[in-house]
């Protein structure tokens, strides 16, 4: 049966790792090539690269060092940040991603997601939604979680999976950086709500809420962290043979 | 060297690397001449049945393949490149296949349990078949987890040599003769994925 993922974010600027510490047998924690080979190494099911620079040139770099990840890393790539038009699509699949994930853009661009699903197939276009509770109702964020778009969050995501978003990245607002555990009642609402993978993000502190994520929310599909796996918090060896030990079917490497 | 069909589907870059890294040798064109001097051949594939059929058609690269087939060059399709060695499939209508191997590809919805995603994407263990392990298999393990995306699996044939379980047992390799086959992205599927291209080259 299919394996539950395991998915390590890095945030890269201007082609370095924003933030991590030094592991052993990694030379240069910054480079997104030797880190990801570091996870990928380490059993890591996916690798999300998230271009967060702001200039052209910071950009050009970025699709140089995605190219260089793709050459030396062989698993799935997914790639965001920046994806506005299928002209981004391009650019980054031409480099070696597999899946490119869209946020902002497709809050902008309502019909973004159903022309990438039409020239690239469903598989290919994942959306991410940043997700905060306002008076009782899930909300759609926009700007990385700084402007309040006024769109209910589960109506967004069923009309975007409709267009052909192949897969749904759920970052909870109210969970991310406080590390007390993912984001369980947020999350059972999505995945009651569409039949593609969803995968979990923000509010991952330690092993405990992987485990807590995956035996709560049993349609989840993938647990997606940043600073617990960078600062070394969390070894994925280590979580995922506690993960299979606890009876979540996870790939062993 | 491995000759990799271009003929307008899919993204190759992750393929071409994966053949780099294991040190073979391998070129991506559509020249049938150079299909034809090459000593292996892999068909890849994303995406829709009937289009990228056609433009196999199109390009007059099935026949290329046929002949070469006949002659008994090392053949390996993979994902959508593998479903099209079939001979039919039941893709949005039915369309022939290069019909290399016996049976036929038919949609995953209807077939595997009701609540199960589709498309099946994910790593996924390997449950090898057969008497004995297949030379494209020989560095696999039981149980080795591989990288799936499809809507669709080959069914009706007797040349399946893996399959993996998703609410029922589907194809995930194939191999009749000297033509082979991946649902999986070996490109994709970490150091088993990587060991699968070396056993190809190695054959």
């Amino acid at each position: 049966m299919i394996t539950k993922r395991i998915i390590p974010c890095l945030d890269v600027r201007n082609g370095r790792v924003v933030k991590g510490v030094n592991f052993e047998g990694v030379r240069d924690v910054s480079s997104p090539v030797e880190l990801g080979k570091f996870y990928s190494d380490s059993g890591a099911d996916e690798l999300v690269f998230y271009d967060i620079t702001a200039s052209v040139e910071g950009r050009a770099l970025f699709t140089d060092i995605l190219r260089e990840v793709a050459s030396t890393i062989f698993i799935p790539l997914t790639v965001g940040g920046g994806i506005n038009t299928l002209e981004d699509f391009d650019r980054v699949l031409k480099c070696g991603a597999d899946k490119v994930s869209v946020n902002s853009g497709a809050i902008r661009n309502p019909n973004l997601v159903y022309e990438a699903a039409q020239r690239y197939g469903d598989q290919c276009v994942v959306l991410s939604a940043d997700i905060k509770r306002v008076n009782g109702e899930f909300r759609v964020f926009a700007k990385g979680g700084r402007e309040d778009t006024g769109m209910e969050a589960i109506e967004w995501i069923k009309r975007c999976v409709g267009n052909g978003a192949g897969e749904v990245v759920v970052n909870s607002i109210d969970t991310d950086g406080v590390k007390k555990g993912f984001d369980v009642e947020m999350l059972r609402a999505v995945c009651d709500a569409v039949n593609v993978p969803v995968i979990a993000s923000g509010g991952a502190g330690c092993v405990q809420d992987f485990i807590d994520l995956f035996h709560q929310v049993p349609d989840i599909d993938a647990g997606l962290a940043a600073s617990v796996f960078h600062f070394g918090e969390i070894a994925i060896p280590d979580l995922k043979r506690t993960l299979s030990a606890e009876g979540i079917n996870m790939r062993l490497i | 060297m491995i000759a990799i069909i271009d003929y307008g589907v899919g993204n190759l870059f992750s393929l071409c690397s994966s053949l780099k890294s294991i040190g073979a040798e391998a070129v991506v064109t559509p020249d049938p001449a150079v299909i034809r001097a090459a000593d292996r051949i892999i068909l890849p594939g994303v995406g829709a049945f009937a289009d990228a059929a056609e433009k196999l058609r199109a390009t007059g690269l099935d026949r290329v393949l046929l002949e070469e087939a006949a002659n008994g060059k090392k053949i390996m399709g993979i994902c959508l490149g593998m479903q099209m060695l079939f001979e039919e499939s039941h893709e949005y209508g039915i369309h022939k296949g290069l019909g290399l191997i016996p049976g036929r590809v038919v949609p995953m919805a209807g077939y595997i349990p009701e609540g199960l995603k589709i498309p099946h994407i994910g790593w996924n263990p390997l449950i090898l078949k057969g008497e004995s392990k297949h030379p494209l298999l020989k560095y696999v393990n039981e149980g080795d987890c591989v990288y799936f995306v499809h809507s669709y699996f080959a069914t009706d044939t007797d040349a399946v040599i893996a399959t993996a379980e998703y609410g029922k047992e589907l194809t995930a390799a194939v191999a009749k003769g000297n033509v082979m086959g991946c649902q999986f992205h070996p490109e994709k599927s970490g150091r088993v994925g990587l060991n699968i291209l070396k056993a190809f080259c190695e054959m």
